[in-house]
């Protein structure tokens, strides 16, 4: 991945010696949040579109409950839609600005993190994040209906995938950009161990089946929900067992939303924050935890996992990555009490 | 003679052709004397166009300021609306004596402006010298007490100033107001440029214009200059109220150009009376502050103290000489409205010069003979309060109704020195497209002065337009647009 090349590129080369150490705490919150937004906004868009298609219950009908569970939105949903239909998960999830974890929710997130971190960002990713939001913004479920589920998925997908290449592209490779894949790798890692853990138990409740061959199609629309049907097509073409796909989803070094790949990118990106930004301190406790994620997904294979506790394996991983954030948080924007002048500065 | 004939066809040609010559002085087609070569080749080139195409390139502009985000937020009672500054496409011009003389003027006034500023915060001369009332600089409500006997870095209370021009009927220039607070509009002079080169290269290629370029340069120059003694590499930072701030994307575009952090109060920390802001390294020292914030919302222990968007601590910190802050505090005295009417004996006090640039007649209804006139000529004057802006509050005697004039008539005498007076300049016109052709509207001019070491303007200005037939008022708050304003070289 060209991520990691320019991640280790050495301070000298990049010209950035003479002013190490000058990002803004608030700049580093908000490259977080825009990366974490937007990831989640390209998956939401990608388990809607792929559950409307592919996602059916023994009677045959859409089962949109699981949109539900992957989010932890169970108790706040059925509060507000106690008999719920179709179009109350796809407002929902879609046109709601009250909820947090909708589309317009995310995106208006996106858009005030964008602002916040404008002085940062290219013209290009600004003007694209400002295009986007603004449309999402003025969704309704008029437009829905109008457009077709599917099809606004797809746009919603490739209006996050533009802003991934248009970041890519243009955004200068120093701190800011560091931080921002920081929580694009950690979200990824984060939405892999949702999505495993609600499928796996709605298709496969009991551990006998583990290595037998199953209902294709409803495990091909696990794969499609995180993008991963044709690679794993390419790897495993012969037998789709459930241990097949979650070994892929989680162990996978080569899918770019696989757990592992993920973890190892994460893993990257502090190497090159300690080593080039002076930052070892700050990433000494985040850096720990990591390794031991790591090598626990190392150490297993998905048999093991799956014997010992999918489930709990997941909630694990889950609770690492939120610690992991919270780390980041008290390292790089701690309470203003905790804050010291160096003694370096002391006499001025 | 031949540049005369084809002068006049250009005249009667293409977008001009119904162009109603005003009474006015018109920047572009009617100054009272043969054209100048350079404005001669701009009409010539503009005579080419038709108006469906300069439709066409004005709808663009729309679309991409809108997505460029290059707006500012108007704010009702439910939402906040992103709004663009309109854009005209018909550029004003400024000839190279035009620029050399406002240049001359505005580094003359912003020279005064800092004396003046030296002198009421320190020995107070002037005062003694009774050449403007000591109540009306030391009772201004903008008079900062904690400025009081402070030794700003170089003598520099306005680093950053706008200077409102108009010209009269003759084209004369005149100070409408100064703008030594915290002036916007820069963003606006660039951002128009760029957004001329992309829509008009037709007409901008290979004119002799002056760049406006180096703006945020010289500004990162004028800010470190002033840092405080001794600093070796100053760090220099603008502070924005933040990103609800209607003028957040002026922030944003300085904060780029001078390769600054743009930081909000919350992002810096004073502690033993020196400002650090907040890294993901730990604390920083910071050494210039360009803030984009009122006096009042500075500093919450020094003024307002329910203020969230200032730091505390920040204006003891700067007293002490450990921080620079730019402008600096208690500047509203020099533009404030009233103040503005001795401006002419302020050059001349401090400088033994004559002011360069001319002045609106102006009547201080604080003074007895002043409101008297005032109310005698109610329906002939421009009737301004001191302390507002944006172009608030304001009556244009003929153009008010009779229960207008009536209602002001109560408010000047309810508090007359609140208010001053100046007769209607009949501002200078330049040709602008709307909706029934190109037709003319009223213009001002904005040039920015930086001063560090030395006071640069910056070539040009924000030339702001009344865009609704027959109006004066240019402010954006009340139906105003902007045009990219041309500096030629030669």
């Amino acid at each position: 991945m060209g991520d990691v090349r320019m991640t280790q590129l050495s301070p000298t080369s990049t010209g950035m010696l003479s002013n190490l150490n000058t990002l803004l705490s608030r700049y580093a919150e908000s490259m977080m949040w825009l990366a974490r937004y937007m990831e989640r906004i390209e998956n939401l868009a990608r388990l809607i579109e792929v559950t409307e298609a592919f996602v059916r219950g023994p009677d045959g009908r859409t089962v949109w409950e699981t949109i539900v569970q992957i989010n932890s939105d169970e108790g706040r949903f059925q509060a507000l839609h106690p008999a719920a239909t179709e179009q109350d998960y796809i407002q929902f999830y879609i046109t709601d600005l009250a909820n947090p974890s909708s589309i317009k929710g995310m995106a208006n997130a996106v858009r005030e993190n964008a602002r916040s971190a404008r002085p940062l960002i290219s013209t290009e990713m600004w003007m694209h994040l400002n295009v986007f939001t603004r449309w999402v913004l003025d969704l309704d479920p008029s437009d829905i209906r109008r457009t077709g589920l599917s099809a606004l998925c797809n746009r919603i997908k490739q209006d996050c995938q533009t802003h991934t290449g248009v970041t890519e592209g243009t955004l200068y490779r120093d701190q800011a950009w560091l931080f921002y894949l920081l929580d694009r790798h950690l979200e990824r890692s984060d939405q892999i161990t949702r999505l495993i853990d609600t499928r796996y138990h709605t298709l496969l409740p009991c551990e006998e089946e583990v290595g037998s061959e199953i209902d294709t199609t409803q495990w091909a629309s696990v794969l499609r929900s995180a993008a991963a049907y044709h690679a794993f097509r390419r790897l495993q073409p012969v037998t789709t067992t459930p241990a097949n796909v979650v070994g892929f989803l989680l162990k996978n070094e080569g899918f770019p939303r696989s757990l592992a790949l993920n973890l190892r990118q994460t893993d990257a990106v502090l190497a090159a924050l300690s080593a080039h930004y002076n930052l070892r301190r700050q990433n000494y406790a985040i850096q720990e935890r990591l390794s031991e994620l790591r090598a626990t997904l190392e150490d297993q294979t998905a048999e093991d996992i799956i014997i010992r506790g999918l489930h709990e394996y997941m909630y694990w991983i889950q609770e690492q990555i939120e610690a992991i954030q919270n780390e980041a948080a008290a390292a790089y924007w701690p309470p203003i009490e905790k804050l010291h002048v160096p003694e370096c500065y002391m006499e001025q | 003679m031949k540049s005369n004939v084809l002068h006049s066809q250009a005249q009667e040609a293409g977008i001009f052709s119904a162009y109603h010559r005003p009474e006015f002085f018109c920047e572009l087609m009617n100054r009272g004397e043969d054209l100048p070569e350079a404005l001669r080749q701009v009409q010539e080139r503009l005579a080419h166009f038709d108006i469906k195409e300069l439709r066409h390139r004005t709808a663009n502009a729309e679309t991409q300021l809108y997505r460029l985000g290059i707006t500012f937020t108007v704010y009702s009672d439910r939402e906040a609306i992103d709004r663009v500054l309109p854009f005209d496409v018909i550029p004003r011009v400024l000839t190279a004596e035009e620029w050399a003389f406002i240049e001359r003027g505005v580094q003359q006034r912003v020279k005064a402006i800092n004396m003046f500023l030296w002198d009421i915060y320190h020995d107070r001369k002037i005062l003694q010298d009774g050449l403007i009332p000591a109540d009306l600089v030391l009772k201004n409500a903008n008079y900062c007490q904690a400025m009081v006997g402070v030794d700003v870095p170089g003598g520099v209370y306005v680093h950053i100033n706008g200077t409102d021009l108009i010209r009269d009927r003759s084209g004369r220039f005149l100070v409408l107001e100064d703008n030594a607070r915290t002036p916007s509009g820069v963003s606006y002079v660039i951002e128009n440029r760029h957004m001329m080169l992309r829509l008009m290269p037709d007409l901008a290629s290979g004119m002799p214009l002056r760049s406006v370029e180096d703006y945020g340069l010289r500004l990162h120059r004028a800010l470190c200059d002033v840092a405080p003694k001794g600093v070796e590499n100053p760090q220099v930072v603008l502070l924005s109220p933040g990103i609800y701030n209607s003028a957040y994307f002026e922030h944003v575009f300085l904060a780029r150009e001078m390769g600054v952090p743009l930081v909000e109060g919350r992002d810096l920390l004073v502690e033993n009376h020196h400002v650090y802001m907040r890294t993901v390294a730990g604390l920083r020292p910071v050494h210039s502050i360009y803030r984009r914030i009122d006096d009042a919302f500075l500093d919450p222990l020094a003024f307002n103290p329910e203020s969230l968007l200032g730091v505390p601590g920040l204006v003891e910190a700067y007293r002490r000489g450990n921080v620079t802050i730019a402008n600096a505090l208690g500047t509203g005295v020099a533009d404030d409205k009233a103040v503005y009417a001795y401006m002419p004996r302020i050059i001349r006090y401090y400088l033994d010069e004559e002011p360069i640039l001319g002045s609106v007649e102006t009547h201080i209804c604080a003074e007895p003979e002043g409101l008297a006139f005032t109310l005698a000529n109610l329906e002939k004057l421009v009737v301004k309060p001191v302390g507002e802006s944006g172009g608030y509050g304001l009556l244009i005697g003929p153009h008010a109704t009779e229960s207008e004039l009536e209602d002001f008539r109560q408010r000047l005498l309810d508090n007359p020195s609140n208010y001053i007076s100046q007769p209607v300049i009949d501002l200078s016109v330049a040709p602008t497209l709307c909706d029934a052709g190109v037709e003319a509207r009223h213009v001002d001019l904005r040039p920015f002065a930086l001063t560090g070491k030395s006071t640069w303007v910056l070539p040009g200005g924000l030339s702001r337009v009344a865009l609704r037939k027959g109006s004066l008022v240019v402010n954006s708050s009340q139906g105003g647009g902007s045009k990219d304003t041309w500096v030629m070289s030669v």
